[in-house]
């Protein structure tokens, strides 16, 4: 199954390299991983969301360099919460995976939560990615992702989370440039987009 | 009433666009059927009995005149000339093509409306008081809200697959006249002891299978933390409410397991974390939503009723019109009237191309322009002149919309039912029709009050039969149409959930036990007693007896 | 087992089909191929799902008609409605009580 990914300062390919324990794996292999290990994934089930283990992971996030987030079905929208939490609450940095039921009608959502990987059921190229991310310009709430919801642009707010410092929380380094004050909402460069994803 | 800046425009016309191209890969094959459909049901898309249905989102059931008779035009040029009001004031074409759908939006687009999520496991069309602006009841402008959450609550990313369909309803009145506690978020504005707006929080009512009203979690909520704390609620919702059985997926079901105090304390917590950060609402947005809803430029008027004596003897229909289907205004001089959709034997709801067209041109010509869709399926005109109100009974009687029945016993909501309905089990438009037929006679209507009478096709209720003060489903007994009745349920106040009376009636016994239970609260009532008021009192015995008594 | 047709609704405009004897889609139920017993009848789903996978229909199913005035009627209220559209469009006798 094609995984795209967003690409990121990281060298390409290297969490391609990722091994991914589930919770169960992880209470197990905890003790006996070593900090330094940077090659781990966690595979979350969609029932494992953050309010019920939470506190179980929130102190070793940084020793996963991916998550995957699992869509048994691609109804099933826990993991959007869980990827929302991971990256605004948790300040995880590293790769959100989509796995499972992933499609392209629900990349733009995904993304907004601040998923950066998907891996998806089926065929799909770079171009159909980024049209699907370049659908919908506008949005009218905060999310993840840097875009700024309508009633901030309207009113030329100041960026408050750049205002707090508060750096691109979606876990991209984009080649798309984060939204200045009052700039309008036009869609990302194309081709700039394409060139972030990597297989 | 509000209007698009660029950023709305844009984002309906991109969603024309994205729709578009996912009907192409749908027909291409690039997409199955199960893949599409909450595709489509996210553009409103239904597949029905004998076709697609198209239900069009009208935001807090506002329309511009302009708005409406776009409705007409799309009645006309891809229906059959007509379109169905529904009891979250939306409005459904019954007769759609999905290879004509993104032309459908795209007309609608340019007159700013959209079909987007009025279906699907998201949040729904947000309703409001359809009086709103205009009635005197009423504390600040309910709409104000409702557009808010309309925004935050379309195309949000965190939301969009729920375990089930999120109903929110806003009111700012003293009467509830928007169903607040069948809600799954009901917002009743309201101040605080120090004068400050707020928000009493409403969770977990709801009809179907299993009607319970909602429950308080919140008695006051400063304006300001509206959004942040409806995303709180929401939040606890999308990863609590149950993805294994759609009959318990709704948030009622979450508030009744754990109950009210263990969800509220829930959503409390999350809200705590993220109340102070975006999603406080900009001083400036507010402002700029609120000079939408404006009063329009009304004139100083003297506030003169129409002499119903006078009226009478212009023309008779005219008194009684005069009775039933006008409301007091808060600017002195206006009257607020009811264009009623539930004609003697005709379909509830229902308006022809033709009748869109007709009251956009009374709005335009005695109003604001503007027109109001309620939550009983029934137009209104919110601003007309009291002089002008013999002129727009007379427009509206020549388009048959002028029937007298508003608040009346004949007045009443029925969901299309299986004669369109994929879900239903039984036909609910030929009861409300032979209904109506012989509850026709006003005196006799006046006399027995304002009653709420709503027949569901089936246990989704979407005729919220379960809040009727006479409530009627239909059901399926070895393939013949029956027909349940419940006493006793309120949309308004408190709100009460209608109670079963017996076993079932069969169809042509339906209108007969109807009258029976007519009868009892005649015979029981005392003096200035309402139904609802006369059942509470005597309760379910008295009926009970009156319908199954051996003969 | 009584007589049962296949159905469907046309996937691009949605209207209410009846599968023929020619393997093709009608408007009308008087055109539809009856099953006499439940294997042609699974024979005639297969069949059907076919025209779904190649996009012609969506929502295939089947349900019971008998002979009637020369073709074939629907047993349930439900396929009535569906075969003659609403009833409210019905001549008043058929109607109901």
């Amino acid at each position: 199954m094609p995984l795209l990914k967003a690409r990121t300062d990281d060298a390409p390919g290297e969490t391609g390299e990722v091994r991914f324990v589930t919770l169960d794996d992880w209470r197990n292999l905890r003790a006996a991983t070593p900090a330094s290990n940077r090659r781990l994934g966690l595979r979350l089930a969609s029932d494992e969301t953050l309010d019920v283990i939470g506190d179980e992971i929130v102190g070793d996030l940084d020793r996963f360099a991916a998550i995957a987030l699992e869509f048994p079905r691609f109804t099933d929208g826990r993991a959007y919460t869980t990827a929302r939490l991971l990256r605004e609450r948790h300040g995880y940095r590293g790769e959100i995976r989509a796995v499972g039921e992933v499609l392209r009608d629900q990349l733009l959502f995904m993304s907004r939560c601040g998923f950066d990987a998907f891996e998806l059921a089926e065929e799909t190229d770079a171009e159909s990615l980024d049209a699907a991310l370049a659908e919908i310009s506008v949005v009218y709430q905060p999310a993840v992702d840097e875009r700024r919801p309508a009633h901030a642009l309207r009113h030329h707010l100041p960026n408050e989370r750049k205002a707090r410092g508060e750096e691109d929380r979606s876990g991209r380094r984009s080649a798309v440039p984060a939204e200045d004050d009052g700039i309008s909402t036009a869609s990302p460069d194309p081709v700039a987009v394409a060139a972030n994803w990597a297989y | 009433m509000y209007r698009y800046d660029e950023f709305d425009r844009t984002l309906v016309a991109e969603r024309v666009a994205q729709f578009r191209g996912q009907v192409r890969r749908r027909l291409d094959g690039a997409l199955s059927e199960d893949e599409f459909k909450p595709l489509r049901l996210m553009n409103g898309l239904y597949l029905q009995l004998h076709t697609y249905m198209l239900r069009v989102a009208i935001p807090y059931g506002t329309l511009s005149s302009r708005q409406l008779r776009r409705l007409a035009e799309i009645a006309r040029r891809f229906d059959k000339g007509y379109g169905h009001f529904t009891t979250r004031q939306n409005i459904q074409f019954n007769w759609t093509r999905l290879e004509d759908v993104p032309d459908i939006l795209e007309a609608l687009a340019e007159v700013e409306m959209h079909a987007i999520q009025t279906s699907g496991n998201c949040i729904r069309n947000v309703t409001a008081d359809p009086l709103a602006g205009v009635a005197g009841d009423e504390l600040t402008d309910a709409r104000v809200y409702a557009e808010i959450i309309r925004q935050w609550s379309t195309l949000h990313p965190e939301f969009s697959f729920l375990p089930r369909k999120f109903k929110i309803a806003v009111s700012a009145a003293a009467t509830d006249r928007a169903a607040l506690r069948v809600h799954d978020i009901g917002l009743r504005l309201h101040r605080d002891a120090g004068g400050g707006l707020g928000f009493e929080v409403m969770v977990g009512g709801g009809q179907g299978r299993t009607p319970v009203l909602a429950k308080t979690i919140r008695d006051f909520l400063p304006e300001r933390d509206l959004l942040s704390y409806l995303e709180a609620i929401l939040r606890v919702y999308n990863q609590l409410g149950r993805r294994d059985n759609i009959y318990k997926a709704r948030i009622k079901i979450l508030v009744n397991e754990i109950g009210a105090a263990a969800f509220a304390a829930l959503v409390e917590a999350e809200w705590a974390r993220i109340k102070d950060d975006v999603l406080r609402l900009p001083d400036e947005e507010l402002r700029r939503i609120r000079a939408y809803f404006a009063p329009p430029p009304y004139e100083t008027l003297a506030d003169d009723d129409p002499d119903p004596a006078r009226a009478a003897r212009a023309a008779p229909g005219f008194a009684d019109w005069l009775r039933g289907n006008v409301e007091h205004h808060r600017q002195p001089g206006y009257a607020i009237v009811t264009a009623s959709l539930k004609p003697i034997g005709g379909v509830p709801g229902d308006a022809t191309a033709a009748q869109m067209e007709g009251v956009a041109e009374i709005a335009d010509h005695f109003g604001f322009g503007e027109v109001r869709v309620t939550y009983k399926q029934n137009l209104v005109l919110p601003d007309i002149r009291k002089s002008d109100l013999h002129a727009v009974w007379r427009a509206l009687d020549d388009l048959g919309l002028a029937t007298a029945n508003a608040g009346l016993v004949t007045d009443i909501i029925a969901c299309p039912g299986l004669d369109y309905c994929n879900l239903a089990n039984a036909r609910s438009i030929p009861i409300a029709q032979r209904l109506g037929e012989r509850f026709a006679d006003l005196d006799r209507q006046h006399d027995l009050g304002p009653i709420t009478l709503n027949i569901s096709g089936c246990i989704n209720a979407c005729g919220h039969h379960h809040v009727a003060n006479i409530g009627i489903l239909g059901v399926d007994k070895k393939g013949v149409e029956f027909y349940q009745i419940t006493l006793g349920g309120a949309a308004d106040g408190a709100g009460a959930i209608g109670a079963i009376v017996g076993r079932a009636f069969a169809e042509h016994e339906v209108v007969d036990a109807v009258a029976a239970i007519l009868d009892v609260y005649l015979s029981e009532r005392r003096p200035g007693e309402r139904f609802v008021e006369t059942y509470r009192r005597v309760g379910l015995a008295p009926f009970k007896e009156k319908l199954y008594a051996p003969a | 087992m009584p007589l049962k047709v296949i159905t469907a609704n046309r996937l691009i405009d949605g209207r209410v089909v009846y599968l023929t004897r020619a393997n093709d889609w009608s408007r009308r139920l008087a055109d539809a191929w009856p099953a006499e017993d439940e294997a042609e009848a699974a024979r005639l789903l297969d069949l059907a799902e076919a025209h779904v996978r190649a996009r012609r229909v969506i929502g295939v199913y089947a349900f019971p008609v008998v002979r009637a005035d020369g073709g074939l009627a629907p047993v349930s209220q439900r396929e009535r409605i569906r075969t003659f559209g609403p009833s409210l469009e019905w001549p008043p006798m058929a109607r109901g009580a």
